[in-house]
């Protein structure tokens, strides 16, 4: 499986990112510019301040050439992952629904949470099982996710929410402690916690690793799962 | 042409922003100011003011999350 990751001037994570991938297949980086993903089964969009996050968190980094590749692969039915800087860009875009606002304390947070599989049946889950808790860091200040109450019932009902977290571990004041949403087909999922950065012991977790296996397991293996209690 | 657009939290959604300023009036001495509200504003040159009102929605402002009010001067 070849992984590609947007690098947009201002991304910071796009290292850790790149370091994930390979632990699990071929990796290389996207420039901004390029806008063209051949060879590509996998996009990352990573973690930053794509530039500079003027305006709004991930309102520029839409139009980049990049961007407009990646939407023509996610319409396509490859698999896209936003983390942070790249969930904003994804719901920028219009490939996730939502916003991302400014965490309701105001703060940075910057900690180790607890986050819970809702859903199996994504790009990037189906190496998980419902139910399973991850331990993962989020780091960010706009990372509250919104979206009007109907379209929460929606998203919900379509079983759209792919993680949330724990009990008492929501950093932000995001609606129905959602940490992570996926579009209606699984193949494109964007989450604030940072998987990338929980890949190796060695930093307090490597459960980050298993949302990256998901995306690298050919998806033929991977009947959905039933719901276990 | 120049024209003014201001961009601001929509009612009912949460503006942390409006809540940290409001809340640091009363130790400064500011009584009795409440609803406080921060957007921003966009000022600009076009040739086209025909096309404002799309280029607010697809950059200028999120409308799931924001109002905008475009106003035209010379």
């Amino acid at each position: 499986m070849r992984f590609g990751v947007l690098q947009f001037p201002g991304s910071c994570d796009d290292r850790d990112a790149l370091s994930a991938c390979q632990r699990v297949g071929e990796a290389r980086m996207v420039w901004h510019e390029e806008s063209d993903l051949d060879g590509i089964d996998v996009v990352v969009v990573p973690g930053g301040f794509s530039y500079g996050d003027y305006l709004r968190a991930g309102a520029i980094a839409r139009f980049a050439p990049a961007m407009q590749a990646v939407t023509r692969h996610a319409e396509a039915g490859g698999a896209v992952l936003g983390i942070c800087n790249g969930f904003q860009v994804l719901c920028e875009s219009g490939l996730l629904p939502g916003a991302l606002l400014t965490n309701d304390s105001l703060r940075f947070v910057c900690r180790q949470v607890d986050l819970v599989v809702e859903s199996s049946d994504t790009a990037f889950t189906r190496e998980c099982k419902p139910g399973d808790r991850l331990s993962i860091p989020v780091k960010h200040q706009t990372g509250r996710y919104f979206a009007p109450p109907e379209d929460l019932d929606e998203l919900e009902a379509r079983g759209g929410v792919v993680l949330r977290y724990a009990p008492g571990h929501n950093p932000n004041g995001s609606a129905r402690d959602i940490a992570g949403i996926a579009n209606e087909r699984g193949n494109v999922v964007g989450l604030m916690p940072h998987p990338e950065h929980a890949v190796d012991l060695l930093c307090g977790s490597e459960d980050g690793l298993r949302l990256f296996e998901s995306a690298a397991a050919p998806a033929s293996e991977h009947a959905p799962q039933a719901v276990t209690a | 042409m120049r024209a003014k657009v201001l961009i601001r939290p929509k009612e009912g959604i949460l503006d942390p922003q409006g809540k940290a300023v409001e809340s640091a009036l009363p130790a400064l001495g500011f009584e009795g100011v409440s609803h406080v509200s921060v957007g921003r504003l966009v000022e600009l040159d076009t040739d086209d003011p025909d096309r404002l009102q799309e280029l607010c929605e697809k950059l200028l402002a999120n409308p799931l999350i924001e109002d905008y009010e475009i106003e035209v001067t010379k």
